[in-house]
């Protein structure tokens, strides 16, 4: 199974509620709150598409899209990344 | 099919506050559901009241939002009349154990093919942070201004004593094993219980200063370990994740045929 | 033709009827006098692949027969006046959420646990207004055994008309003693089945938008309609809403559909009412025993008649006012202490010339009670 790479980040502002868990957890520090407290990708290269970001958004705010071929969700992250 | 599917988007944003850990388990919820593959009208999902159980609203199954504890006795009536249906019933700490415990055990007891998951963050979210059954002694909620001097049941051990024949922990921040003990409860034949521990900073973090959200996902992170491990001989307080039963015992409605097929025979 | 004919406990009619209405599904709690109504349908059910579940209490009880109704069946529960009480919650959840139900209570003397095994008639206020709220309710009750099961049967048809909980107040004294019943035939009542949407799948449905008759087509849990059902005040989709109007709308549907259709859900016995100067109103057991006295009383030439109440709620006005009309002597006969008294004064033009009969200390009302009472009424004059 290949490595996904990443497409780009969609998040959802009008969902966003800016509880900054995304950004917190995020293993690459990929994610910020911006000024208006939404949740941006600032630095998208560096994201390793664990999607841990997206199942720990509370707001169903964040999606992380990969290419070329969607790998089959989240099953693709592993166990060891969250114990 | 992507997530979305599965929920009523035009309700979103939803009503829980910011960072609040009951939307985290509707998330794991839906993944689990969606990596199933169960078709949306084979499910209906039965909640009480609660801000916990408003989870109902916002999933696009067949939903039933009753009344506060009772969420697991309007089940009961929805499976055994129709048993092929697929019953999911999130409740909070009060609503499932405080004034719903009888209808808990009772269930746990038959062994009625569900799924309960308790949304426990251990407060009164939705009447603003009186202490719950789940609070602990020497916690800090707007009925217990001196401190709670009410001691805490443990959910597992509970739930594994009045007969359920899954048991499982996770928290809000462990959403892989979530996910994963999610589905393993759904496609248990029997009474599943999941315990999720989840955050309520709006009231539990405030009261008793344990910071927003984040820092009380890391808590989450930082003072559980899984079932059985090293750790936890090393330092008895943490609290176990993972799943701490499951076994095959003769289910409610499985039985209840047995019963139809008696009588329709005599 | 061969009739079917049973010597039988009112408990046992009940149970008779219900399974002859279609009856599919039954969660009880065991008090008495209504056990027995358990007991039978736990035998009874399974033969016909229907469910039968003894709960953990009487709240239990009935939010699993709410959850039963939404998958399609027609449901039951059972209970006497503590189960009653417990009950109430989940009484106001079927009324809120529209769910068709039958909830029998074999009244006991109260208040709390009361006379167990005594009769009374105490709960008929409790019947209307236990739950909390601005509701209305469907309650009925019978005398003897043909007529509690046409009343059980007329009880599940109201429930599925009006989607709503349905009420039936037996009592100790008809629900324990035996007397003929002959069983109907089949299709000698009609049946009501439950309405269900003709609106296709993917097609937007509204389960609590009101056909202009005030009906509301249901879709099955677990059917091609994925739908809300909440307590909330709802909109016409079920979910929660506080927009003024919208609650407005609801709860006036909710007592409208009752309370407009009372021709319809009426149910009552005259007995010589023709020319009758005294009129006893009673209803349930106590009807027997001034039945006897009407009887009696005819035969020596007396002008008395009686109006059997089968309906109690929404209580039939309009026909208690013309009724008593030409009445002198108006006399509520019931055991407890003027539930049914109250409506009555209510409803005729002269309330002073209503007088009560009752008994309250657990001890069944007899003609000679009634008599009695007569007595001091008729002879104080008007
Ligand atoms: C019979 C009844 N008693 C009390 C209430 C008020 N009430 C609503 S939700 C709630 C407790 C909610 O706490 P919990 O179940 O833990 O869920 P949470 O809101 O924390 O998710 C209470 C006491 C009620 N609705 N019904
Ligand atoms: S976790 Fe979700 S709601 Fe919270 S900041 Fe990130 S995107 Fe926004
Ligand atoms: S997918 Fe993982 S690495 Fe990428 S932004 Fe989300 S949490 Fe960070
Ligand atoms: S009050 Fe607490 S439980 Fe309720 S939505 Fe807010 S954070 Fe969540």
């Amino acid at each position: 199974m290949g490595k996904p790479k990443l497409k780009e980040h969609i998040i959802n502002r009008e969902w966003c509620k800016g509880c900054g868990i995304c950004v917190h957890f995020c293993p690459k520090n990929v994610l910020e709150l911006d000024e208006n407290d939404k949740a941006v990708a600032v630095i998208p290269e560096e994201c390793i598409c664990c999607r841990l970001c997206e199942l720990r958004c509370p707001d169903l705010a964040i999606e992380v899209i990969t290419e070329p071929s969607e790998v089959s969700e989240s099953s693709e992250v592993s166990e060891t990344s969250e114990v | 099919m992507a997530i979305k599917d599965y929920i009523r988007e035009r309700f979103f944003p939803h009503m829980w506050c910011a960072g609040c850990g009951h939307g985290i388990v509707l998330n794991g919820l839906l993944r689990a559901i969606e990596q199933i593959g169960i078709s949306k009208n084979d499910i209906v999902m039965v909640s009480g009241i609660g801000c916990s159980s408003r989870i109902s609203g916002y999933v696009d199954f067949h939903t039933l939002h009753t009344l506060h504890g009772r969420a697991l006795a309007f089940a009961t009536g929805v499976k055994m009349s129709r048993p092929e249906l697929k019953l999911i019933v999130p409740m909070g700490d009060g609503d499932a154990l405080a004034i719903g415990g009888n209808h808990f055990i009772h269930a746990a007891r038959r062994n009625i093919d569900m799924t309960a998951i308790v949304m426990n963050n251990r407060i009164y979210g939705m009447t603003g942070g009186q202490y719950s059954p789940l609070s602990g002694y020497g916690t800090s909620a707007t009925t217990a201004p001196y401190s709670n001097i009410d001691h805490t049941f443990d959910v597992v051990n509970l739930s594994v004593a009045a007969g359920a024949s899954f048991v499982a922990r996770t928290t809000a921040y462990h959403v892989m094993q979530m996910i994963s003990v999610l589905k393993q409860a759904i496609l248990h034949k029997g009474f599943s219980v999941v315990e999720i521990l989840t955050q309520c900073p709006t009231y539990f973090g405030r009261k008793n200063k344990l910071g927003g959200a984040v820092e009380m996902m890391e808590y989450f992170k930082n003072n559980t370990t899984s079932v059985g491990s090293k750790a936890k001989q090393e330092n008895p307080e943490l609290i176990e994740r993972g799943v701490f039963v499951r076994k095959e015992i003769p289910e409610y409605c499985s039985e209840y045929e047995k019963i139809i097929q008696r009588a329709t025979i005599g | 033709m061969s009739q079917n004919i049973r010597f039988i406990q009112g408990n046992e009619v009940c149970v008779e009827a219900a399974l002859y209405a279609g009856l599919n599904f039954f969660a009880g709690y065991p008090i008495t006098p209504s056990t027995e109504i358990a007991e039978h349908l736990s035998l009874r059910l399974p033969q016909i692949k229907g469910r039968f579940i003894q709960m953990e209490d009487e709240i239990a009880s009935v939010c699993a027969i709410i959850g039963a109704s939404l998958t399609g069946h027609k449901v039951m529960t059972a209970t006497s006046g503590p189960g009653f009480s417990l009950m109430q919650e989940g009484l106001g959840y079927a009324i809120m959420a529209e769910i068709p139900c039958v909830i029998i209570n074999v009244q006991r003397g109260g208040p709390s646990t009361g006379l167990p095994t005594s009769v009374s008639q105490g709960d008929v206020g409790q019947a209307l207004w236990g739950t909390h709220g601005d509701h209305a309710v469907i309650a009925m009750t019978a005398s003897n055994h043909q007529d509690i099961f046409a009343m059980t049967v007329h009880a599940f048809n109201m429930a599925e008309t009006y989607r709503t909980p349905v009420i039936l107040l037996f009592d100790e004294v008809t629900g324990h003693m035996r007397e003929r019943l002959v069983i109907p035939e089949p299709g000698e009542f009609p049946l009501v089945e439950r309405l269900r949407t003709s609106v296709k799948e993917g097609v937007d449905y509204h389960p609590y938008l009101p056909r202009e008759d005030g009906r509301l087509p249901m879709s099955d849990f677990g059917g091609k309609h994925r739908y809300n059902v909440t307590g909330l005040a709802h909109d016409m989709w079920g979910f929660p809403s506080n927009n003024p109007s919208v609650v407005q709308g609801l709860l006036r549907h909710l007592v409208d559909k009752i309370n407009n259709n009372s021709h319809n859900i009426t149910r009552y016995n005259e007995y010589e009412m023709e020319d009758a100067r005294t009129v006893l109103i009673s209803y349930g057991s106590s009807a027997r025993s001034a039945l006897h006295v009407v009887k009696n009383r005819r035969a020596r030439g007396e002008r008395i008649g009686l109006l059997e109440l089968q309906t109690l709620w929404p209580f039939p006005f309009g026909l208690v006012r013309q009724k008593c009309a030409d009445a002198k002597y108006i006399v509520v006969v019931e055991m407890n202490m003027g539930q049914i008294l109250q409506p009555v004064r209510m409803a005729v033009d002269n309330p002073e010339r209503v007088y009560l009969a009752n008994r309250i200390d657990g001890v069944f009302i007899t003609p000679t009670d009634i008599k009695n009472i007569l007595r001091i009424i008729q002879g104080r004059g008007m």
